[in-house]
Order: structure tokens, then sequence, then C-alpha cells
């Protein structure tokens, strides 16, 4: 609640005059500035608790520095090559699986997840599934996947399939809940069943928006897909852990260059294609 | 022919919408439904096809009691029952065609209704009703492209197309300008002859209903006021409808401009706008 506040004052020669204050979203202005200084105070100590020191950066400098010069110039060979083309195949295509397997996935999921079109059990257990995707990094929903079907890109497409569904499910499902319900009464009045109504009623509605969170999903898998490689699901941040744990340090540099490649590309196209179907 | 008894509805807020309404409709009979803001008019006609669920009385139509119906027995009732509403329904993102066809999705599989397969004299009736309605080659048109008047004759093809045995209209012309209205009421009025049906319009501009109707029916808090044809509704029926029997109440009605702002409010919840409906 917002709330003026308005203080009296005497001035010298002894009238009294008000003074009006910007109105303040705390429920007076001593709180606010009780606020403000129990929020200074967790600053502070938050820089004590995690050691922030001055020596400590100065020598990290030096140690960066050391290493980034180990890296130079970046290692393009030709084994090496042939170890990046096969990691970017498996990124891609673990990319793409996950895209359509994720999407496919998510769809019922969020159907069932929209308040105004699924009965209350179900949306309770939609939504849980997608909490449950959500909660987690893919870091972590990686390692789950690699301790059970093993290290590779199998476990990758696996773990962004899942991931998916929680983004994917999450964003269809708020925007199923904000269609227009008038449309599908007309379809309902004329003794459509349930599916029909969905057909003609809320598809239409939420198909452009199903296909644009399509694409910006698989420019996110495909960020994703570079980096769950560092806990053994595949593709070419698998290539870029075996690098670092050999200190082949300039071919990891040379992985590190095409990922950024990738992930700009990615960007890129998936831009382009929004653009054109808006 | 359509039988009403005691029909009564009662919103989960203690709204009480309709308190025991009962008439009969018969033949191709234009029949008016008027009556102040907040009478329960919108509440009757979705009580009628279920849309609204009634909480006491019967409809029946053609015999059939319709409140005793299963979902799924009625959704084959519905498919005798069209409607049009105060703000056409239609899907907007279809075009013309598909939303006309729409008034056939209750005799087509799902399947065929997923890959848009309506039998050929289906197509062709939607054609033809669509040059009646006056938008013949407008097939291929999205319905976001149409003015609010092409529009509402979208919805009435819609309707035409279902091929029902009694037309249901909730304020038809509330959204429309005044000489698009007349259109849509001659147009209401012309289907109810050609097609020998009954059409049971909730309006509450009293001078169109006047017009157009063989009958009206004058609501007033939720309850039959007033029943006869247009002639016989004088200055003490209007009184009972539109002053709850008090000449002394004056004539503004500050109800009407709050149903005007709830229209456009496209609130918050489901639960919310039924209450809202109730209430107006």
């Amino acid at each position: 609640m917002v709330r003026a506040i308005t203080n009296r004052f005497r001035s010298d020669d002894g009238s009294e005059y008000v003074v009006w204050r910007r109105p303040t979203a705390f429920p007076s202005h001593r709180v606010k500035y009780l606020t403000y200084a129990i929020l200074a105070a967790f600053v502070l100590w938050s820089a004590w608790a995690i050691r922030i020191s001055p020596e400590r950066f100065l020598q990290g400098t030096g140690a960066t520095v050391e290493f980034l010069a180990s890296m130079w110039p970046p290692d393009f060979g030709q084994r090496e090559r042939e170890l990046i083309r096969e990691g970017v195949g498996e990124t891609l295509a673990m990319a793409v699986i996950a895209t359509i397997v994720g999407v496919i996935a998510s769809v019922p999921v969020a159907f069932a997840a929209a308040a105004n079109l699924a009965p209350r059990p179900v949306y309770y257990l939609a939504r849980g599934l997608i909490m449950i995707s959500r909660s987690f990094h893919s870091l972590i929903i990686g390692i789950i996947f690699v301790v059970a079907v093993g290290f590779g890109p199998f476990a990758g497409a696996l773990t962004l399939s899942f991931a998916t569904i929680g983004f994917y499910g999450k964003i269809l499902a708020e925007d199923l809940e904000n269609i227009d319900m008038n449309q599908l009464r007309a379809i309902e009045a004329a003794g459509g069943n349930r599916l029909q109504v969905i057909l003609y009623g809320v598809v239409p509605q939420a198909l452009p928006r199903m296909i644009g969170l399509a694409i910006y999903r698989w420019d996110i898998n495909v960020r994703s897909s570079t980096i769950i490689g560092i806990v053994g699901a595949g593709g070419i941040g698998f290539t870029l852990l075996n690098a670092f744990d050999r200190y082949q340090y300039d071919f990891a540099l040379a992985i590190l260059l095409v990922i950024v490649a990738i992930v700009l590309l990615g960007e890129v196209a998936s831009a382009m294609i929004r653009r054109r179907i808006r | 022919m359509l039988r009403v008894r005691e029909l009564a509805k009662t919103y989960p807020g203690g709204e009480e919408a309709l308190t025991g309404v009962s008439f009969d409709v018969t033949g191709n009979e234009v029949v008016a439904i008027i009556g102040p803001s907040g009478a329960g008019k919108s509440t009757l006609i979705e009580s009628i096809n279920r849309l609204t669920e009634p909480t006491r009385g019967t409809v029946s139509l053609d015999g059939t009691e319709l409140t005793d119906l299963s979902k799924r027995e009625l959704r084959r009732a519905r498919r005798d029952i069209a409607m049009i509403f105060q703000e056409y329904n239609l899907v907007e993102r279809l075009t013309v065609m598909e939303n006309v066809l729409s008034g056939r999705l209750g005799y087509l599989s799902t399947w065929k209704a997923f890959r848009r397969k309506f039998p050929k004299e289906d197509v062709e009736f939607a054609r033809e009703t669509l040059d009646r309605v006056g938008l013949g080659g407008h097939e291929r048109d999205r319905a976001d492209e149409l003015s609010g008047g092409q529009r509402q004759r979208v919805g009435i093809a819609r309707a035409v197309l279902q091929r029902p045995k009694i037309m249901l209209a909730d304020e038809p012309t509330s959204s429309l300008d005044p000489e698009t209205s007349r259109a849509v009421m001659e147009l209401l009025t012309e289907i109810a002859r050609d097609e020998d049906i009954p059409v049971l319009i909730n309006i509450h501009e009293v001078d169109l209903a006047l017009e157009y109707a063989d009958r009206l029916i004058g609501l007033a808090d939720g309850a039959v006021v007033f029943d006869g044809p247009p002639v016989e509704l004088d200055a003490s029926a209007r009184d009972r409808i539109y002053r709850d029997g008090d000449p002394s109440e004056s004539d503004s009605d500050p109800d009407r401009a709050a149903e005007a702002t709830d229209e456009t409010d496209n609130g918050p919840s489901l639960e919310k706008r039924e209450i809202q409906r109730g209430l107006n």
C-alpha cells in the first residue's frame, strides 16, 4: 500500500509549515531506512563471507595470463579437426532430436497444465512435472541420465528433451490460459466434442506461438548441448572436457572458438526464422 | 417445440439469476426476451442449451428433456440448437469457411474434422448460406479481417449450417451500430420464416424487439413479468419490466454502464466471468 506522509515543522519565526514527502511503497519512512540498513549490512557480510581479497585476485590474474598463453595458438590440427567435426555433429543432432522429442512430449503436458482446459487433478499433476523439470539445471539432469544410460549423446538428448518439457510446457500452458474462451463456447454450443473444441477453438489461437517457441527452444538446446558434454553427455562439450583432462589447452581453445561460432549461428538462424513466421 | 418449466439458476456466489421461469415456444415465432441488465436474460438463453447449467427446472425440445441428458447425449442434442453470440465468438484465426463449417462439427468424426474433410454437401450448403447472408466471396478471408456486422453474419451462417430446430441469439446486436443491428434482426426474422424454426432473441433495445418480434417475454429479477405480443406492451407492462413495478424509480440505468465495462474487460478467471455473466 502506498501512503502519503505529511510532517509538520516549525520555521524560525514560529509559524508552522508542512512538508510534503513522496509516498513510499513501505509502511513508513522509518521502515524504509531500516530495510536499506539491513540490506547494506548483508552486502558487507557477503563480501566478508566469500573472502574477497585483492592479493588473491592479483595472484589469480598472473595464473590466468599464464594459462591463456599456454592456449595460444589454437590447435586445429588434422586429428583435432576430426574430433571437433565429430563433436559438433553429435551436438547438433542432440539439439534437433531433443527439440523434436521435447516439444512433442510438451504439448500434451502444456494442455494438461492449463487451468482453463484441464480438470484439477490433471492440472496439478502436469504442473508438478513442469516444476520438477524446471527446478534442476540441465547439468544436474545430465549427470542423472549419464548414470542411467551411460556416457554419450543419448544421455544428452534425454537431458535436453526433459529440460524442454519444463520450458516449453510452462510457457505454452500460460499462453493457453490466456486464450479467448468465447471462441471455444461456440464450438461447444454447436455440439463439438472435447477434441474438436481443442482442434477448432484452441489450436488456431495457439499455433503461431507453438511454432515460435519450438524454434526458440531449439536455439537454447543448441547452446545447452555444447555445455552438457562437460558431465559426459556427449557432443562437443565432452570433447572439450577430454582436451582439458589431457592438458591440451591449445586444442581446448580451438573447441571453445567453435562453440562460440555454433551458438552465434544458432541464434542468428533462430532469429531469422522467428521473424519470418510472425 | 421448446418447453421451459420452472427454470432456476443460482450462481455459486449466491446470486439468483433465474427464479423459476416457464414458457413455450413453437412454430416459427420470433420471441424477444427483454429486460434490464441483471434480469437474467443471458442466463436464461444459456440455460437452454446448458452452456450454463441450471440449478432447477426442466427444458425440453420436441419431447427430449435436455436437462436430463448425459454429456454425450447433450452434445447430440446441441446439434439441433443453434446459438448466436453477442461477441460473435468466431475463431478469429480460422477462415470464414472454416467458421461456417464448424456448425457441422457435431456430425463429423474428430479425425475428419482435423483434416477439414467436410462432406461435399456441407461445403455446398456453406457456400449457399454465405451468399444468402451477403458474404459470398469471403470464404477464404480470415475471421479477424472482417467488420463487426460481417462477423455476426458469419455467426448467423454458422448457426444456419446446423440445420437447427431452434435458434438462440444472445444479444446479437449489442456490439453493432443501429443500422447493422437492424440488418441482423431482419436476417434473423427471415431465417425463422424460411427455415420454419423459432428464434429466441435476448435483446435490451426495446425498439428493435417491438419492430421485429412476434412475441415479447419480459424478465425482471429472474422472473417472467410479461409475456405477449408487442401490441400488449403498454406503459404498465414496461414499468413492471424496467422499474420493478415501482414507478417512482428514475429512468436512468446505472447497471448498463457497468455492463459495458464488464464486456470489454477480458476478465481474469473463468469463474469470475461466469459470475459476471450471471449479474448482467
